[in-house]
Protein backbone atom coordinates (compact mmCIF):
# COMPACT_ATOMS: atom_id res chain seq x y z
CA UNK A 1 0.00 0.00 0.00
CA UNK A 2 3.02 2.29 0.01
CA UNK A 3 2.12 3.91 -3.30
CA UNK A 4 -1.43 4.95 -2.56
CA UNK A 5 -0.44 5.86 0.97
CA UNK A 6 1.65 8.60 -0.63
CA UNK A 7 -1.41 9.82 -2.50
CA UNK A 8 -3.98 9.46 0.26
CA UNK A 9 -2.27 11.39 3.05
CA UNK A 10 -4.07 11.47 6.38
CA UNK A 11 -4.93 15.15 5.90
CA UNK A 12 -6.60 14.32 2.58
CA UNK A 13 -8.60 11.47 4.10
CA UNK A 14 -9.68 13.76 6.92
CA UNK A 15 -10.79 16.61 4.64
CA UNK A 16 -12.57 14.10 2.39
CA UNK A 17 -14.51 12.69 5.31
CA UNK A 18 -15.12 16.01 7.06
CA UNK A 19 -14.90 18.68 4.39
CA UNK A 20 -14.57 22.26 5.75
CA UNK A 21 -16.79 25.07 4.49
CA UNK A 22 -18.95 22.46 2.78
CA UNK A 23 -22.12 24.52 2.35
CA UNK A 24 -23.79 26.87 -0.06
CA UNK A 25 -23.76 30.61 0.40
CA UNK A 26 -26.89 32.65 -0.19
CA UNK A 27 -25.11 36.02 -0.25
CA UNK A 28 -22.10 34.97 -2.33
CA UNK A 29 -20.59 37.63 -4.58
CA UNK A 30 -20.09 34.98 -7.22
CA UNK A 31 -20.37 31.24 -7.63
CA UNK A 32 -18.87 29.04 -10.33
CA UNK A 33 -19.43 25.38 -11.11
CA UNK A 34 -16.46 23.12 -11.69
CA UNK A 35 -17.17 19.97 -13.66
CA UNK A 36 -15.00 17.09 -14.77
CA UNK A 37 -17.08 15.29 -17.39
CA UNK A 38 -14.63 12.38 -17.48
CA UNK A 39 -15.25 11.24 -13.92
CA UNK A 40 -18.31 13.21 -12.91
CA UNK A 41 -16.65 15.34 -10.23
CA UNK A 42 -18.96 18.30 -9.83
CA UNK A 43 -18.59 21.19 -7.39
CA UNK A 44 -19.98 24.67 -6.98
CA UNK A 45 -17.54 27.10 -5.39
CA UNK A 46 -18.95 30.23 -3.67
CA UNK A 47 -16.95 33.30 -2.84
CA UNK A 48 -17.84 36.46 -0.95
CA UNK A 49 -15.60 39.46 -1.59
CA UNK A 50 -15.24 42.34 0.78
CA UNK A 51 -13.55 44.85 -1.48
CA UNK A 52 -10.55 42.93 -2.70
CA UNK A 53 -10.54 40.46 0.16
CA UNK A 54 -12.08 36.98 0.25
CA UNK A 55 -14.23 37.28 3.34
CA UNK A 56 -15.85 33.88 2.85
CA UNK A 57 -15.41 30.89 0.56
CA UNK A 58 -17.35 27.64 0.51
CA UNK A 59 -18.21 24.72 -1.78
CA UNK A 60 -20.85 22.07 -2.40
CA UNK A 61 -21.02 19.05 -4.65
CA UNK A 62 -19.56 15.61 -5.06
CA UNK A 63 -16.36 14.11 -6.28
CA UNK A 64 -13.47 11.83 -5.45
CA UNK A 65 -11.41 12.16 -2.29
CA UNK A 66 -8.69 14.15 -4.03
CA UNK A 67 -11.05 16.70 -5.55
CA UNK A 68 -13.11 17.08 -2.40
CA UNK A 69 -10.16 17.35 -0.03
CA UNK A 70 -8.45 19.79 -2.35
CA UNK A 71 -11.55 21.99 -2.43
CA UNK A 72 -11.83 21.80 1.36
CA UNK A 73 -8.17 22.67 2.02
CA UNK A 74 -8.45 25.46 -0.53
CA UNK A 75 -11.27 27.12 1.38
CA UNK A 76 -9.32 27.00 4.66
CA UNK A 77 -6.18 28.37 3.03
CA UNK A 78 -7.72 31.22 1.09
CA UNK A 79 -10.24 32.73 3.46
CA UNK A 80 -9.03 36.21 4.40
CA UNK A 81 -6.61 36.46 1.50
CA UNK A 82 -6.79 39.17 -1.14
CA UNK A 83 -7.60 38.31 -4.70
CA UNK A 84 -3.94 38.63 -5.73
CA UNK A 85 -2.71 36.58 -2.78
CA UNK A 86 -5.19 33.81 -3.65
CA UNK A 87 -4.05 33.82 -7.25
CA UNK A 88 -0.44 33.56 -6.12
CA UNK A 89 -1.27 30.59 -3.88
CA UNK A 90 -3.04 28.86 -6.76
CA UNK A 91 -0.02 29.46 -8.98
CA UNK A 92 2.26 27.77 -6.44
CA UNK A 93 -0.19 24.92 -5.94
CA UNK A 94 -0.62 24.36 -9.67
CA UNK A 95 3.13 24.45 -10.21
CA UNK A 96 3.61 21.83 -7.50
CA UNK A 97 1.03 19.32 -8.74
CA UNK A 98 2.30 19.59 -12.30
CA UNK A 99 6.00 19.48 -11.43
CA UNK A 100 8.16 16.38 -12.00
CA UNK A 101 7.86 13.74 -9.29
CA UNK A 102 11.51 14.00 -8.25
CA UNK A 103 11.43 17.78 -7.81
CA UNK A 104 11.69 18.98 -4.19
CA UNK A 105 8.57 20.59 -2.84
CA UNK A 106 8.97 24.03 -1.25
CA UNK A 107 7.40 23.15 2.08
CA UNK A 108 7.55 26.67 3.52
CA UNK A 109 5.82 28.27 0.57
CA UNK A 110 3.15 25.60 0.23
CA UNK A 111 2.30 24.84 3.85
CA UNK A 112 -0.61 22.44 4.15
CA UNK A 113 -1.01 22.26 0.38
CA UNK A 114 2.05 20.04 0.12
CA UNK A 115 -0.08 17.03 1.12
CA UNK A 116 -1.23 16.99 -2.49
CA UNK A 117 2.27 16.47 -3.87
CA UNK A 118 1.50 12.75 -4.24
CA UNK A 119 -0.82 13.64 -7.11
CA UNK A 120 2.24 14.19 -9.29
CA UNK A 121 2.62 10.42 -9.61
CA UNK A 122 -0.91 10.09 -10.99
CA UNK A 123 -1.31 12.46 -13.93
CA UNK A 124 -5.02 11.68 -14.33
CA UNK A 125 -5.61 12.94 -10.80
CA UNK A 126 -4.14 16.41 -11.38
CA UNK A 127 -7.50 17.49 -12.79
CA UNK A 128 -9.18 16.25 -9.62
CA UNK A 129 -6.80 18.22 -7.43
CA UNK A 130 -7.21 21.47 -9.35
CA UNK A 131 -10.92 21.37 -10.22
CA UNK A 132 -12.27 23.54 -7.39
CA UNK A 133 -9.29 25.86 -7.71
CA UNK A 134 -10.04 26.56 -11.34
CA UNK A 135 -13.64 27.29 -10.42
CA UNK A 136 -12.56 29.71 -7.71
CA UNK A 137 -10.07 31.45 -9.99
CA UNK A 138 -12.82 31.91 -12.58
CA UNK A 139 -15.03 33.40 -9.85
CA UNK A 140 -12.29 35.80 -8.76
CA UNK A 141 -11.75 36.90 -12.33
CA UNK A 142 -15.50 37.24 -12.71
CA UNK A 143 -15.39 34.86 -15.65
CA UNK A 144 -17.89 32.26 -16.86
CA UNK A 145 -20.19 30.38 -14.51
CA UNK A 146 -18.96 26.92 -15.46
CA UNK A 147 -15.45 25.60 -15.86
CA UNK A 148 -14.74 22.10 -17.07
CA UNK A 149 -11.50 20.17 -16.94
CA UNK A 150 -11.71 19.53 -20.65
CA UNK A 151 -11.18 23.14 -21.61
CA UNK A 152 -8.08 23.77 -19.58
CA UNK B 1 4.32 -20.26 -40.23
CA UNK B 2 2.90 -20.07 -36.75
CA UNK B 3 0.82 -22.87 -35.36
CA UNK B 4 -2.88 -22.53 -36.13
CA UNK B 5 -5.12 -21.47 -33.25
CA UNK B 6 -6.82 -24.85 -33.25
CA UNK B 7 -3.55 -26.60 -32.57
CA UNK B 8 -2.53 -24.22 -29.83
CA UNK B 9 -5.64 -24.63 -27.77
CA UNK B 10 -6.45 -27.81 -25.93
CA UNK B 11 -9.36 -29.35 -27.79
CA UNK B 12 -12.55 -29.79 -25.80
CA UNK B 13 -13.28 -33.22 -24.43
CA UNK B 14 -16.70 -34.75 -24.93
CA UNK B 15 -19.42 -33.65 -22.53
CA UNK B 16 -19.15 -30.19 -21.03
CA UNK B 17 -15.63 -29.79 -19.73
CA UNK B 18 -14.79 -26.52 -18.06
CA UNK B 19 -12.75 -23.98 -19.91
CA UNK B 20 -9.01 -24.64 -19.55
CA UNK B 21 -8.34 -21.12 -18.31
CA UNK B 22 -4.70 -21.73 -17.41
CA UNK B 23 -4.05 -22.94 -20.94
CA UNK B 24 -5.85 -19.93 -22.40
CA UNK B 25 -3.95 -17.48 -20.20
CA UNK B 26 -0.71 -18.69 -21.74
CA UNK B 27 -1.91 -17.40 -25.10
CA UNK B 28 -2.19 -13.81 -23.81
CA UNK B 29 1.26 -12.21 -23.40
CA UNK B 30 -0.08 -9.15 -21.54
CA UNK B 31 -1.26 -11.38 -18.72
CA UNK B 32 2.39 -12.13 -17.95
CA UNK B 33 3.22 -8.45 -17.39
CA UNK B 34 4.06 -7.77 -13.77
CA UNK B 35 2.89 -4.68 -11.90
CA UNK B 36 5.01 -4.28 -8.78
CA UNK B 37 5.99 -7.90 -8.90
CA UNK B 38 2.58 -9.46 -9.44
CA UNK B 39 0.52 -10.21 -12.51
CA UNK B 40 -2.21 -7.74 -13.39
CA UNK B 41 -5.76 -8.90 -12.70
CA UNK B 42 -7.28 -7.45 -15.86
CA UNK B 43 -10.97 -6.88 -15.16
CA UNK B 44 -11.59 -4.13 -17.71
CA UNK B 45 -12.67 -6.27 -20.66
CA UNK B 46 -15.75 -4.20 -21.44
CA UNK B 47 -13.38 -1.33 -22.26
CA UNK B 48 -11.13 -3.51 -24.38
CA UNK B 49 -9.97 -7.10 -24.30
CA UNK B 50 -6.40 -8.35 -24.36
CA UNK B 51 -5.10 -10.03 -27.51
CA UNK B 52 -3.96 -13.64 -27.87
CA UNK B 53 -0.62 -14.42 -29.48
CA UNK B 54 -2.51 -15.86 -32.47
CA UNK B 55 -3.94 -12.42 -33.29
CA UNK B 56 -0.61 -10.71 -32.78
CA UNK B 57 1.05 -13.35 -34.99
CA UNK B 58 -1.50 -12.87 -37.77
CA UNK B 59 -0.81 -9.13 -37.86
CA UNK B 60 2.95 -9.74 -37.69
CA UNK B 61 2.73 -12.29 -40.49
CA UNK B 62 0.67 -9.94 -42.63
CA UNK B 63 3.26 -7.16 -42.42
CA UNK B 64 6.23 -9.55 -42.67
CA UNK B 65 5.03 -11.68 -45.57
CA UNK B 66 1.77 -10.52 -47.12
CA UNK B 67 1.46 -6.73 -47.12
CA UNK B 68 0.05 -4.96 -50.18
CA UNK B 69 -3.02 -2.90 -50.99
CA UNK B 70 -6.24 -4.75 -51.65
CA UNK B 71 -8.69 -4.88 -54.54
CA UNK B 72 -6.45 -3.25 -57.11
CA UNK B 73 -3.14 -4.96 -57.73
CA UNK B 74 -2.40 -7.54 -60.38
CA UNK B 75 0.67 -8.67 -58.49
CA UNK B 76 1.13 -11.64 -56.19
CA UNK B 77 1.18 -9.78 -52.88
CA UNK B 78 -1.88 -7.73 -53.67
CA UNK B 79 -3.80 -10.88 -54.56
CA UNK B 80 -2.63 -12.46 -51.33
CA UNK B 81 -3.65 -9.44 -49.23
CA UNK B 82 -7.03 -9.25 -51.00
CA UNK B 83 -7.67 -12.94 -50.35
CA UNK B 84 -6.83 -12.56 -46.66
CA UNK B 85 -9.00 -9.47 -46.32
CA UNK B 86 -11.96 -11.14 -48.01
CA UNK B 87 -11.40 -14.35 -46.04
CA UNK B 88 -11.68 -12.22 -42.91
CA UNK B 89 -15.03 -10.93 -44.19
CA UNK B 90 -16.23 -14.50 -44.70
CA UNK B 91 -15.12 -15.42 -41.18
CA UNK B 92 -17.08 -12.49 -39.76
CA UNK B 93 -20.13 -13.46 -41.82
CA UNK B 94 -20.06 -17.01 -40.49
CA UNK B 95 -19.37 -15.77 -36.95
CA UNK B 96 -22.47 -13.56 -36.83
CA UNK B 97 -24.58 -16.12 -38.58
CA UNK B 98 -25.07 -15.03 -42.17
CA UNK B 99 -23.96 -16.89 -45.26
CA UNK B 100 -23.84 -13.71 -47.32
CA UNK B 101 -20.40 -12.10 -47.28
CA UNK B 102 -21.61 -8.90 -48.92
CA UNK B 103 -23.74 -8.21 -45.84
CA UNK B 104 -20.55 -7.55 -43.88
CA UNK B 105 -19.12 -4.00 -44.04
CA UNK B 106 -15.80 -3.31 -42.36
CA UNK B 107 -15.77 -0.10 -40.32
CA UNK B 108 -13.57 1.44 -37.64
CA UNK B 109 -15.75 0.05 -34.88
CA UNK B 110 -19.25 -0.07 -33.46
CA UNK B 111 -19.42 3.72 -33.27
CA UNK B 112 -18.69 4.12 -36.96
CA UNK B 113 -21.08 1.30 -37.82
CA UNK B 114 -23.94 3.07 -36.05
CA UNK B 115 -22.98 6.38 -37.59
CA UNK B 116 -23.00 4.73 -41.00
CA UNK B 117 -26.58 3.53 -40.52
CA UNK B 118 -27.70 6.90 -39.14
CA UNK B 119 -26.05 8.73 -42.02
CA UNK B 120 -26.87 6.48 -44.94
CA UNK B 121 -30.09 4.70 -44.01
CA UNK B 122 -31.32 7.41 -41.66
CA UNK B 123 -31.07 10.37 -44.00
CA UNK B 124 -32.77 8.43 -46.76
CA UNK B 125 -35.68 7.12 -44.73
CA UNK B 126 -36.25 9.35 -41.72
CA UNK B 127 -38.34 12.47 -42.16
CA UNK B 128 -39.62 15.30 -40.03
CA UNK B 129 -42.08 14.05 -37.42
CA UNK B 130 -40.74 10.46 -37.55
CA UNK B 131 -39.49 8.82 -34.39
CA UNK B 132 -36.34 6.95 -33.47
CA UNK B 133 -36.48 4.69 -30.46
CA UNK B 134 -33.49 3.92 -28.25
CA UNK B 135 -33.26 2.84 -24.60
CA UNK B 136 -32.14 4.43 -21.36
CA UNK B 137 -29.18 2.04 -21.13
CA UNK B 138 -27.46 3.03 -24.36
CA UNK B 139 -23.79 3.87 -24.72
CA UNK B 140 -23.23 7.40 -26.00
CA UNK B 141 -22.37 5.88 -29.39
CA UNK B 142 -25.97 4.71 -29.70
CA UNK B 143 -27.42 8.04 -28.58
CA UNK B 144 -25.47 10.83 -30.22
CA UNK B 145 -25.65 9.66 -33.87
CA UNK B 146 -29.46 9.52 -33.55
CA UNK B 147 -29.63 12.94 -31.91
CA UNK B 148 -27.63 14.28 -34.84
CA UNK B 149 -29.98 12.59 -37.29
CA UNK B 150 -32.98 14.06 -35.45
CA UNK B 151 -31.45 17.52 -35.65
CA UNK B 152 -30.89 17.12 -39.37
CA UNK B 153 -34.30 15.67 -40.20
CA UNK B 154 -36.69 17.04 -37.60
CA UNK B 155 -37.38 13.54 -36.26
CA UNK B 156 -37.85 12.88 -32.54
CA UNK B 157 -35.80 10.67 -30.25
CA UNK B 158 -37.80 8.50 -27.85
CA UNK B 159 -36.33 6.56 -24.96
CA UNK B 160 -37.45 3.18 -23.60
CA UNK B 161 -37.25 3.41 -19.79
CA UNK B 162 -35.57 0.80 -17.57
CA UNK B 163 -36.40 -0.52 -14.11
CA UNK B 164 -34.27 -0.43 -10.96
CA UNK B 165 -32.56 -3.68 -11.92
CA UNK B 166 -31.51 -2.21 -15.25
CA UNK B 167 -34.01 -4.14 -17.39
CA UNK B 168 -36.00 -2.67 -20.26
CA UNK B 169 -39.64 -1.93 -19.52
CA UNK B 170 -41.06 -3.89 -22.42
CA UNK B 171 -44.64 -2.68 -21.86
CA UNK B 172 -43.39 0.87 -22.22
CA UNK B 173 -41.44 -0.13 -25.31
CA UNK B 174 -44.61 -1.41 -26.95
CA UNK B 175 -46.44 1.79 -26.05
CA UNK B 176 -43.66 3.88 -27.57
CA UNK B 177 -43.77 1.90 -30.78
CA UNK B 178 -46.02 3.74 -33.25
CA UNK B 179 -46.42 4.00 -37.02
CA UNK B 180 -44.08 7.02 -36.75
CA UNK B 181 -41.26 4.83 -35.41
CA UNK B 182 -38.79 4.35 -38.25
CA UNK B 183 -35.75 2.99 -36.41
CA UNK B 184 -35.32 1.11 -33.15
CA UNK B 185 -31.68 1.05 -32.05
CA UNK B 186 -30.92 -1.05 -29.04
CA UNK B 187 -27.91 -2.40 -27.20
CA UNK B 188 -27.61 -6.19 -27.07
CA UNK B 189 -25.54 -6.27 -23.85
CA UNK B 190 -25.25 -3.11 -21.74
CA UNK B 191 -21.66 -2.07 -21.08
CA UNK B 192 -22.54 -0.33 -17.82
CA UNK B 193 -25.16 -2.72 -16.42
CA UNK B 194 -24.44 -6.07 -18.04
CA UNK B 195 -28.09 -6.52 -18.98
CA UNK B 196 -28.69 -8.87 -21.91
CA UNK B 197 -31.68 -7.51 -23.82
CA UNK B 198 -34.33 -9.68 -25.49
CA UNK B 199 -33.33 -8.62 -28.98
CA UNK B 200 -35.48 -11.11 -30.87
CA UNK B 201 -38.60 -9.99 -29.00
CA UNK B 202 -37.77 -6.35 -29.73
CA UNK B 203 -37.12 -7.09 -33.40
CA UNK B 204 -40.44 -8.92 -33.81
CA UNK B 205 -42.42 -6.08 -32.23
CA UNK B 206 -40.54 -3.39 -34.13
CA UNK B 207 -40.96 -5.15 -37.46
CA UNK B 208 -44.66 -5.55 -36.83
CA UNK B 209 -44.78 -1.77 -36.40
CA UNK B 210 -42.81 -1.24 -39.61
CA UNK B 211 -39.52 -0.09 -38.05
CA UNK B 212 -36.04 -1.39 -38.78
CA UNK B 213 -33.84 -2.53 -35.89
CA UNK B 214 -30.20 -1.64 -35.31
CA UNK B 215 -28.38 -3.64 -32.63
CA UNK B 216 -25.27 -2.41 -30.83
CA UNK B 217 -23.48 -5.71 -30.30
CA UNK B 218 -20.13 -4.39 -29.06
CA UNK B 219 -20.46 -6.12 -25.68
CA UNK B 220 -22.28 -9.20 -26.97
CA UNK B 221 -20.04 -10.83 -29.55
CA UNK B 222 -17.12 -11.59 -27.18
CA UNK B 223 -19.42 -13.24 -24.66
CA UNK B 224 -22.37 -15.00 -26.26
CA UNK B 225 -23.28 -16.73 -29.50
CA UNK B 226 -24.86 -14.25 -31.92
CA UNK B 227 -26.85 -15.29 -34.99
CA UNK B 228 -28.23 -12.29 -36.82
CA UNK B 229 -30.56 -14.37 -38.96
CA UNK B 230 -32.18 -15.80 -35.83
CA UNK B 231 -32.39 -12.39 -34.15
CA UNK B 232 -33.90 -11.06 -37.34
CA UNK B 233 -32.35 -7.62 -36.87
CA UNK B 234 -31.69 -5.36 -39.84
CA UNK B 235 -28.30 -4.06 -38.73
CA UNK B 236 -25.82 -5.36 -36.18
CA UNK B 237 -22.70 -3.43 -35.13
CA UNK B 238 -19.60 -4.81 -33.44
CA UNK B 239 -16.02 -3.87 -32.54
CA UNK B 240 -12.95 -6.04 -33.07
CA UNK B 241 -11.05 -4.88 -30.02
CA UNK B 242 -13.74 -5.98 -27.56
CA UNK B 243 -13.55 -9.54 -28.90
CA UNK B 244 -9.80 -10.16 -28.65
CA UNK B 245 -9.04 -8.54 -32.00
CA UNK B 246 -7.26 -5.30 -32.88
CA UNK B 247 -8.51 -1.75 -32.34
CA UNK B 248 -9.67 0.32 -35.29
CA UNK B 249 -11.65 -2.46 -36.94
CA UNK B 250 -15.35 -3.04 -36.59
CA UNK B 251 -18.22 -4.47 -38.52
CA UNK B 252 -21.63 -3.47 -39.68
CA UNK B 253 -23.86 -6.35 -40.65
CA UNK B 254 -26.74 -5.13 -42.76
CA UNK B 255 -29.46 -7.06 -44.55
CA UNK B 256 -28.48 -7.18 -48.22
CA UNK B 257 -31.74 -5.72 -49.48
CA UNK B 258 -31.28 -2.67 -47.23
CA UNK B 259 -27.56 -2.17 -47.98
CA UNK B 260 -28.33 -2.44 -51.68
CA UNK B 261 -30.50 0.64 -51.60
CA UNK B 262 -28.42 2.72 -49.22
CA UNK B 263 -26.42 5.74 -50.31
CA UNK B 264 -22.65 5.76 -49.59
CA UNK B 265 -21.32 6.91 -46.23
CA UNK B 266 -18.04 8.41 -47.39
CA UNK B 267 -16.70 9.04 -50.86
CA UNK B 268 -13.31 8.01 -52.20
CA UNK B 269 -11.40 5.13 -53.72
CA UNK B 270 -12.62 1.54 -53.58
CA UNK B 271 -16.26 2.61 -53.22
CA UNK B 272 -16.67 3.46 -56.91
CA UNK B 273 -17.00 1.56 -60.17
CA UNK B 274 -16.15 4.49 -62.42
CA UNK B 275 -15.42 8.17 -61.98
CA UNK B 276 -15.57 11.00 -64.46
CA UNK B 277 -15.95 14.66 -63.62
CA UNK B 278 -19.50 14.45 -64.89
CA UNK B 279 -20.66 11.30 -63.13
CA UNK B 280 -19.51 8.69 -60.66
CA UNK B 281 -20.97 5.21 -60.44
CA UNK B 282 -20.81 3.72 -56.99
CA UNK B 283 -19.56 0.25 -56.30
CA UNK B 284 -22.01 -2.33 -54.95
CA UNK B 285 -22.17 -3.18 -51.26
CA UNK B 286 -20.23 -3.80 -49.09
CA UNK B 287 -17.49 -1.94 -51.01
CA UNK B 288 -19.74 1.09 -51.48
CA UNK B 289 -19.36 1.66 -47.73
CA UNK B 290 -15.61 1.09 -47.54
CA UNK B 291 -14.07 4.21 -49.06
CA UNK B 292 -10.30 4.38 -49.11
CA UNK B 293 -7.69 1.76 -48.28
CA UNK B 294 -9.27 -0.27 -45.51
CA UNK B 295 -7.78 -1.38 -42.21
CA UNK B 296 -6.40 -4.55 -43.80
CA UNK B 297 -4.28 -5.62 -40.85
CA UNK B 298 -7.26 -5.01 -38.58
CA UNK B 299 -9.59 -7.19 -40.64
CA UNK B 300 -7.01 -9.99 -40.74
CA UNK B 301 -6.46 -9.67 -36.99
CA UNK B 302 -10.20 -9.79 -36.40
CA UNK B 303 -10.37 -12.92 -38.54
CA UNK B 304 -7.69 -14.49 -36.33
CA UNK B 305 -9.63 -13.47 -33.21
CA UNK B 306 -12.73 -15.18 -34.60
CA UNK B 307 -10.69 -18.33 -35.30
CA UNK B 308 -9.54 -18.17 -31.70
CA UNK B 309 -13.08 -17.74 -30.34
CA UNK B 310 -14.27 -20.67 -32.44
CA UNK B 311 -11.41 -22.86 -31.26
CA UNK B 312 -12.11 -22.11 -27.59
CA UNK B 313 -15.86 -22.27 -28.07
CA UNK B 314 -18.13 -19.29 -27.45
CA UNK B 315 -20.60 -21.41 -25.44
CA UNK B 316 -17.82 -22.50 -23.12
CA UNK B 317 -16.67 -18.90 -22.75
CA UNK B 318 -20.22 -17.83 -21.91
CA UNK B 319 -20.51 -20.57 -19.29
CA UNK B 320 -17.17 -19.67 -17.72
CA UNK B 321 -18.00 -15.98 -17.58
CA UNK B 322 -21.39 -16.78 -16.09
CA UNK B 323 -19.64 -18.67 -13.31
CA UNK B 324 -17.41 -15.63 -12.71
CA UNK B 325 -20.48 -13.38 -12.67
CA UNK B 326 -22.23 -15.51 -10.06
CA UNK B 327 -19.13 -15.89 -7.94
CA UNK B 328 -18.26 -12.19 -8.27
CA UNK B 329 -21.79 -11.08 -7.39
CA UNK B 330 -21.73 -13.22 -4.27
CA UNK B 331 -18.30 -12.00 -3.20
CA UNK B 332 -19.08 -8.33 -3.84
CA UNK B 333 -22.18 -8.49 -1.68
CA UNK B 334 -19.91 -9.35 1.27
CA UNK B 335 -18.34 -5.90 1.05
CA UNK B 336 -19.75 -3.29 3.44
CA UNK B 337 -21.59 -0.42 1.79
CA UNK B 338 -21.48 -1.94 -1.69
CA UNK B 339 -24.40 -1.32 -4.03
CA UNK B 340 -24.61 -3.23 -7.29
CA UNK B 341 -25.73 -1.12 -10.23
CA UNK B 342 -27.26 -3.51 -12.73
CA UNK B 343 -29.01 -6.57 -11.31
CA UNK B 344 -30.93 -7.81 -14.33
CA UNK B 345 -32.06 -11.43 -14.29
CA UNK B 346 -30.31 -12.08 -17.61
CA UNK B 347 -26.82 -10.64 -17.41
CA UNK B 348 -23.37 -10.90 -18.94
CA UNK B 349 -20.11 -10.70 -16.97
CA UNK B 350 -20.26 -7.05 -15.95
CA UNK B 351 -20.31 -5.93 -12.30
CA UNK B 352 -20.89 -2.21 -11.80
CA UNK B 353 -21.07 -0.95 -8.25
CA UNK B 354 -20.63 1.93 -5.85
CA UNK B 355 -19.15 1.93 -2.36
CA UNK B 356 -20.57 4.09 0.40
CA UNK B 357 -17.12 4.92 1.71
CA UNK B 358 -15.36 6.09 -1.44
CA UNK B 359 -15.81 7.59 -4.88
CA UNK B 360 -15.29 5.19 -7.81
CA UNK B 361 -12.17 7.08 -8.82
CA UNK B 362 -10.60 6.41 -5.43
CA UNK B 363 -11.77 2.80 -5.50
CA UNK B 364 -10.13 2.35 -8.90
CA UNK B 365 -6.92 3.92 -7.63
CA UNK B 366 -6.64 1.65 -4.60
CA UNK B 367 -7.43 -1.41 -6.72
CA UNK B 368 -4.77 -0.35 -9.21
CA UNK B 369 -2.31 -0.28 -6.37
CA UNK B 370 -3.17 -3.95 -5.81
CA UNK B 371 -2.64 -4.71 -9.47
CA UNK B 372 -6.36 -4.99 -10.19
CA UNK B 373 -7.44 -3.14 -13.34
CA UNK B 374 -11.06 -1.95 -13.31
CA UNK B 375 -12.84 1.00 -14.88
CA UNK B 376 -14.10 3.94 -12.86
CA UNK B 377 -16.36 6.53 -14.41
CA UNK B 378 -19.61 6.88 -16.30
CA UNK B 379 -18.65 4.29 -18.95
CA UNK B 380 -19.87 6.54 -21.76
CA UNK B 381 -23.39 5.94 -20.47
CA UNK B 382 -24.19 9.12 -18.55
CA UNK B 383 -27.99 8.60 -18.77
CA UNK B 384 -27.52 5.26 -16.97
CA UNK B 385 -25.65 7.04 -14.17
CA UNK B 386 -28.42 9.66 -13.97
CA UNK B 387 -31.07 6.91 -13.86
CA UNK B 388 -29.39 5.34 -10.82
CA UNK B 389 -28.54 8.68 -9.21
CA UNK B 390 -24.78 8.12 -9.12
CA UNK B 391 -22.04 10.25 -10.68
CA UNK B 392 -20.04 7.19 -11.66
CA UNK B 393 -19.50 3.53 -10.87
CA UNK B 394 -16.60 1.16 -10.51
CA UNK B 395 -16.91 -1.63 -13.04
CA UNK B 396 -15.34 -5.06 -13.24
CA UNK B 397 -15.95 -6.84 -16.54
CA UNK B 398 -14.83 -10.36 -17.34
CA UNK B 399 -13.20 -12.09 -20.24
CA UNK B 400 -12.45 -15.71 -21.01
CA UNK B 401 -9.07 -15.60 -19.20
CA UNK B 402 -10.30 -14.28 -15.85
CA UNK B 403 -10.33 -16.40 -12.72
CA UNK B 404 -12.07 -16.56 -9.36
CA UNK B 405 -8.73 -15.78 -7.77
CA UNK B 406 -8.65 -12.42 -9.59
CA UNK B 407 -12.10 -11.64 -8.22
CA UNK B 408 -10.79 -12.49 -4.74
CA UNK B 409 -7.98 -9.98 -5.26
CA UNK B 410 -10.52 -7.32 -6.19
CA UNK B 411 -12.63 -8.06 -3.13
CA UNK B 412 -9.55 -7.89 -0.87
CA UNK B 413 -8.83 -4.51 -2.43
CA UNK B 414 -12.36 -3.30 -1.72
CA UNK B 415 -12.00 -4.24 1.95
CA UNK B 416 -8.79 -2.19 1.90
CA UNK B 417 -10.74 0.76 0.42
CA UNK B 418 -13.21 0.52 3.28
CA UNK B 419 -10.34 0.39 5.77
CA UNK B 420 -8.72 3.53 4.33
CA UNK B 421 -11.85 5.60 3.74
CA UNK B 422 -14.23 4.13 6.29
Amino acid sequence: MSETRALYEQVILDHNKNPRNFRDMKDATKHVEGFNPLCGDHFTVYVKLDGNTISDVAFKGSGCAISKASASVMTTELKGKTREEAQAVFKRFHLMVTSPVDETVDEDALGKLQVFSGVREYPVRIKCATLAWHALMAALENKQELVTTEEQ
Amino acid sequence: MAVSPKERIAMPVAGRPPLDVERIRQDFPVLRVLQRGRPIAYLDNAATSQKPQQVIDAIYRYYSEQNANVHRGVHYLSQQATDLYEQARSKVAKFVGTTVGCEIVFTRGTTESINLVAHSYGRQHVKSGDEILISHMEHHSNIVPWQMLCEQTGAHLKVIPINDDGELLLDEFEKLLTPRTKIVSIVHVSNALGTINPVKYIVDKAHAAGAVVVVDGAQATPHLPVTVKELGCDFYALSGHKMYGPTGIGVLYGRAELLERMQPFQGGGDMILSVTFEKTTYNHHPFRFEAGTPHIEGAIGLGAAIDYLHAVGIEKIAAHEHDLLEYGTQRLLEVDGLRLIGTARVKAGVLGFTLASAHPHDVGQILDDQGVAVRAGHHCAQPVMQRFGVPATTRASFGMYNTREEIDRMVDGLHEVNRIFG
